[in-house]
């Protein structure tokens, strides 16, 4: 068969896995959720029987499990995540409406920069193979992976805003330097993972063949890399950004508690520890189609940087 | 790869690790260092124009994100804060927690104590420009009580006639004992003479509805737009997580005496994090402050520290449904005396809390905690005391107690049940295994009184009587975790309720106490405090047992300008 | 998580090709990680940190949940016996730092070896016996890739309390896909070699080539893998204890003692900056192995 085909079939397989995904990921967490100790209602002062059974029928919480779980799957194919039962005033999807622009932003601003000085950096690295600058910025990207990023945060916080002032320390309303501290905190390991990625494919790439032919036909050095070499050295960083971005979310859940960020990783953590049924499904759920959906869009650029890529082997 | 290049960035975190230095202290090193404020001066009971900042926006940390903001569903104190600025109750408070008139301009009480005639103003306005009237008050109270609603405050209407009936779903609530007798007159009667009830009304389940919102908006009601209040404040923003915004309510009566324009509160759960953020300039007030930072919020923000006594009471409760403290009281005394709260308060807690071996915490009108003769005993005497009960009960360096200690997950509860355990071990040989859960699974497990031992427990008074405090152990009440059942405790419990006679109640309330002591279903550690950062531009509020602060009473000063 | 799909991806790439042929592989990759003196470098500062880790807590004259009264938060001190300062009750940092290594280790290295024996059974199953077998077990794992990792490990610890063994299984759990996926390309073109066909020639069963023949020869990758896997187990685990989802009182790890220090660093940097020392160098020591190890068993990466 020919490339092309190939790859819109494995592209097309990842979107019909769409549906299985979601449909084990609601029925893993719907009931996971369902078996956790205490309810959404219970409050230190219990509430009175009568009334504790009034809202558990409000929510249908009444109902056979079984019955909520389809009830809750009709509800999920018209996109309808139902009433959060901890932020009460809300529905989940109004909230994910809120929290998602909020993670998006810091995410996509994070990924973007992780991408531009990472790549440089390795790209740098690659070239200065095993020279003192090579040393120096692969033993910062190692750094980079190995300090956790609440470390970062707070010594980031202290430094930068509360000795300096220069930023802000956190919150989210008021200006783009809010921004600054939380996606370099966010972007510091995946800059490490990608300048490293980089550099080894880039010295890879630049010890193959056709890079050999280039310099040896006499083309100049900086044709030679940026026309020639960078594409297929980037094919392992492409290859990375899917799970890469879903990574971004973990990060956030710890970004956006230090910077007191209203994403949407937060919601979750409260959601979880709150029994918020609705506000953890719809959470979920909605992970997981992005993921998915980038996962395709990552599967499309690779095809796009390399037509000669085959799939169904190894 | 060489080893230079290993070499050169373990270094780095070598130096970066160690190359803190220790001598100034953070204040020292914070590029905002605040301007002082201008002197106040007051013109008519009021702050002259001049003294006053040009922008008043108060930026207060809340804590944590109110659930709801429908008053009737509402429950924590977050909500509560924000409800206190955005509606007003009959009664309301002073910065000092005094009870003042709010929507109701007056009111008698009669002579048994039992029926409130209040007469609202006439002046009261909604939101919207509706007048406030007796109905909307009515409603409110019968839209809390109404088990429909589903609110989880309902209980404090129980002193109401009626209410229990109500809230049980066995009577309409229009049978509530609320009556309105004309568009601004409102009866309420009481079941027994209530000498808190007046401190009750300015809680958010007694306050007013407006219907129409209500109808309108259903479940949205409680949003920027469609919520119409009757407070000093209206919702103007609400992102969630993020922010609640408040502006200056034109139609609210008292609006010329509100000087702050907006109020933006932030739900802040981590305490460090909103420290930053005060120190960064962001914030105006902060929810609390880290324990731990003690030392140096004191050296270096002597004057913005605030700490002050808070209704509450921090104590440990044992379950009394199960070994080894079911029949054994001697045992549960011992672990009581072996904990020095001495060491806990200044070395653990460490912002003043004061020490206590009561439950009712001391700043309640007149009531005087009864005082156990160990409580003046020295912690040596205490501890030898200990050891003989601990003996007594069968246990010993060959066979030492084996308990589980419960918590749920904070730093605080952490370095308590650390310290309390320590302390049991070192003194009696104890083995505690802590547990920490998180609140929900705690929640439950104590409920259910099946896996619990010694578990966390404290209360902070939802009024200013001690009765919300002995209550909680009372038969079968929805909070007795303890599974404490006294018949003497609940017929003096039972009198105390019907009393008219202050000193009389007082009495029977104290006595009631000293039984509960005596039985030692509590470990009973220390009393709540306060603890917070506040701008010293920001005046008009002052300290109180209830920790009640309502933005209307306060303003921010200019800066005195640069020499 | 994201890090654990790049290992993933990386020895895919770099080991398709690996050391599966040539004469003595073992004895090349052998002498050629002698020669990478940062691996070298490292495992020797790994191994005095095991042994100070595993032997120290016995030797510390404190316990690790002894509180001090008369030295709360203590600085690091010679004259009182806390060498690295005591926490805001009183306990000892050191003796908690080396008892806290051995939590951090253990979790390390049991949620790896669960991660290990899953995907490697699972992907040497999926790539040997291929056609559909291989199609339907592999379209699981790209399902079960999708599901957001983290979020699942959070939920576990929500909903059965924090119990260490818990952690150990969660994280293991979520990891071996990764494994899976090398083991099943690494099977992939292993069993096109001469002495499975020859084994199957002679009429070897299908598990018994698994099990005597490519399973030994996957033992290159799956090295690789163990020890870039127990560096990000462990940083799983802090994750964790940051969120309040740690191991319990009065037990830590270095990730609970980093997530304690960092609320305080202002006011006692020492709780923050030893045990951050001592985490920050494991899992330095364990990339700097990992990938020391890499270079040694595919020779094409060294040029």
């Amino acid at each position: 068969m020919s490339a092309e085909t190939g790859v819109m079939r494995h592209a097309g397989r990842r979107l019909l896995g769409l549906v299985p995904t979601l449909l084990i990921l609601i029925t893993i967490v719907f009931f996971m959720m369902r078996v956790a100790p205490g309810g959404p209602f219970d409050a230190e002062k219990a509430l009175p029987p009568d009334i504790q059974a009034n809202l558990e029928a409000r929510y249908h919480l009444d109902e056979p499990l079984i019955q909520q779980y389809f009830r809750y799957l009709g509800q999920v194919l018209r996109f309808d995540f139902g009433p959060s039962f901890q932020y009460r005033d809300w529905t989940v999807n109004e909230l994910i409406a809120q929290g998602f622009p909020v993670s998006l932003t810091i995410g996509g601003l994070a990924l973007v920069l992780s991408l531009l000085v990472g790549v440089s950096v390795g790209v740098l690295a690659a070239l200065r193979q095993n020279r003192p600058t090579d040393y120096t910025v692969m033993g910062f990207a190692m750094l980079g992976i190995s300090i956790p990023n609440f470390v970062v945060a707070p010594v980031l916080i202290l430094l930068l805003a509360v000795y300096a002032g220069w930023l802000p320390a956190g919150g989210w309303e008021g200006g783009w330097t809010r921004l600054v501290l939380p996606v370099i905190t966010l972007a510091l390991p995946v800059i490490a993972y990608i300048a490293r990625l980089t550099r080894g494919s880039m010295i890879e790439v630049l010890h193959s063949n056709f890079i050999r032919a280039a310099r040896a036909k006499g083309l100049p050095g900086r044709q030679v890399i940026f026309g020639y070499a960078l594409k297929p050295a980037l094919l392992p960083v492409v290859s990375w950004l899917g799970p890469a971005a879903a990574g971004l979310v973990t990060g956030s859940v710890v970004v956006e508690r230090i910077f007191a960020i209203p994403g949407l990783g937060s919601y979750f953590v409260q959601g979880a520890l709150n029994r918020d049924y609705t506000l953890v499904m719809g959470v979920v759920v909605f992970y997981g189609f992005l993921i998915i959906v980038l996962n395709f869009i990552v599967d499309l650029l690779y095809v796009w940087m390399n037509p000669r890529v085959r799939y169904g082997e190894g | 790869m060489s080893v230079r290049y290993f070499a050169f960035v373990l270094t780095c975190v070598l130096l970066a690790g160690c190359g803190r230095d220790e001598a100034p202290g953070p204040r020292a090193r914070d590029a905002v260092h605040r301007q002082q404020p201008v002197e106040l001066r007051m013109v008519d009971g009021r702050p002259a124009p001049e003294v006053l900042a040009g922008e008043q926006v108060l930026h207060r940390d809340n804590g944590n994100e109110p659930q709801t903001l429908d008053p009737h569903l509402a429950q924590g104190v977050p909500a509560a804060n924000i409800l206190r600025d955005l509606f007003e109750g009959l009664t309301a408070e002073a910065p000092d927690g005094a009870i003042i008139p709010g929507a109701a301009a007056r009111w008698n009480i009669s002579h048994d104590g039992r029926v409130y005639t209040f007469h609202l103003r006439r002046d009261g306005r909604w939101s919207n420009g509706d007048p406030v009237t007796a109905v909307d008050f009515v409603e409110g109270f019968r839209r809390s009580a109404d088990p429909a609603t589903a609110s989880h405050y309902a209980h404090v209407l129980r002193p109401i006639a009626g209410a229990t009936a109500v809230l049980a779903g066995a009577a309409s609530p229009d049978t509530l004992g609320v009556v309105a007798l004309d568009d601004y007159s409102l009866q309420i009667t009481l079941v027994d003479p209530t000498p808190y009830f007046l401190g009750l009304l300015s809680h958010a389940s007694t306050y007013p509805v407006h219907r129409a919102s209500v109808a309108t908006h259903g479940p949205r009601y409680p949003r920027p737009g469609n919520l119409v209040s009757n407070g000093a404040f209206v919702l103007t923003d609400w992102q969630v997580r993020s922010r609640i915004e408040l502006a200056r309510n034109p139609h609210y009566h008292g609006v010329d005496e509100v000087i702050l324009d907006r109020v933006v509160y932030y739900p802040y759960e981590d305490s460090g994090a909103a420290v930053k953020q005060y120190r960064a300039g962001q914030l105006h007030w902060t929810w609390e402050v880290p324990a731990n930072h003690f030392d140096w919020l004191r050296e270096d923000y002597p004057d913005e520290l605030v700490v002050s006594p808070w209704l509450g009471s921090y104590f440990l409760g044992y379950n009394l449904g199960r070994e080894p403290f079911q029949h054994s009281p001697e045992l549960r005394r011992a672990l009581v005396l072996a904990v020095d709260r001495g060491i806990l308060t200044d070395k653990v807690t460490r912002f003043g809390e004061r020490p206590t071996f009561n439950l009712v915490p001391p700043g309640i009108g007149e009531y005087e905690p009864p005082a156990p003769e160990w409580a003046s005993w020295t912690q040596q005497q205490r501890e030898e005391e200990a050891r003989r009960l601990y003996e007594a009960a069968g246990y010993g360096p060959d066979q030492p107690l084996r308990i589980q200690l419960r918590y749920n997950t904070s730093q605080n509860h952490k370095k308590v049940a650390l310290a309390v355990a320590s302390m049991w071990k070192q003194v009696l040989g104890v083995h505690t295994e802590l547990i920490n859960e998180e609140w929900k699974v705690f929640l439950q497990n104590r409920q259910q009184r099946v896996l619990t031992q010694v578990f966390r427990a404290g209360w902070i008074g939802d009024y200013a009587d001690p009765f919300t405090f002995l209550e909680m152990f009372r038969t079968g009440h929805g909070q007795n975790d303890y599974g404490y059942s006294d018949s003497l405790y609940d017929s003096l419990l039972a009198q105390a309720a019907s009393e008219r006679i202050p000193a009389r109640r007082r009495r029977l309330m104290v006595e009631a106490e000293r039984v509960l002591l005596e039985d030692q279903p509590i470990i009973p550690l220390y009393t709540y405090v306060t603890r917070r950062l506040v701008d010293p531009h920001l005046r008009g509020w002052a300290s109180n047992v209830m920790d009640h602060h309502y933005s209307r009473h306060m303003f921010l000063l200019k800066s005195e300008p640069r020499p | 998580m994201a890090k654990a799909e790049h290992t993933a991806d990386a020895f895919e790439a770099a080991l398709t090709l690996g050391d599966v042929k040539g004469r003595s592989p073992w004895e090349d990759a052998w002498h050629r990680l002698l020669k990478n003196r940062a691996a070298v470098t490292a495992a020797i500062v790994m191994a005095v940190m095991i042994v100070a880790v595993v032997v120290g807590p016995w030797l510390s004259p404190w316990d690790m949940d002894y509180t001090d009264w008369d030295h709360t938060a203590s600085p690091p001190s010679w004259a009182n016996g806390h060498w690295f300062g005591t926490d805001a009750v009183g306990r000892d940092i050191l003796v908690r730092t080396l008892q806290g290594g051995r939590i951090s280790l253990l979790v390390g290295l049991v949620a790896t070896l669960v991660s290990l024996v899953i995907g490697v059974t699972y992907g040497a199953v999926a790539g040997f016996y291929g056609g559909a077998a291989d199609r339907l077990m592999m379209r699981a794992v790209d399902i079960i890739y999708a599901l957001p990792f983290m979020f699942f490990v959070i939920l576990l610890m929500v909903v059965f309390g924090r119990h260490i063994i818990l952690i150990f299984v969660a994280v293991g759990a979520v990891n071996w896909l990764d494994m899976a996926r090398i083991v099943r390309g690494q099977t992939l073109s292993l069993k096109r070699m001469e002495f499975v066909e020859a084994a199957r020639a002679c009429g070897v069963q299908g598990p018994d080539i698994i099990r005597r023949h490519i399973i030994p020869n996957l033992l290159g990758v799956v090295m690789v893998y163990v020890t870039l896997t127990i560096p990000q187990v462990i940083l799983v685990e802090s994750f964790l204890s940051f969120l309040g989802l740690g191991v319990q009182e009065p037990m830590s790890s270095w990730g609970g003692l980093v997530a304690d220090g960092a609320q305080d660093m202002e006011t006692a940097p020492w709780t923050l900056v030893f045990p951050a020392f001592f985490l920050v160098v494991t899992l330095y020591c364990f990339n700097f192995i990992g990938d020391g190890l890499r270079d040694a068993l595919d020779p094409k990466d060294r040029l």
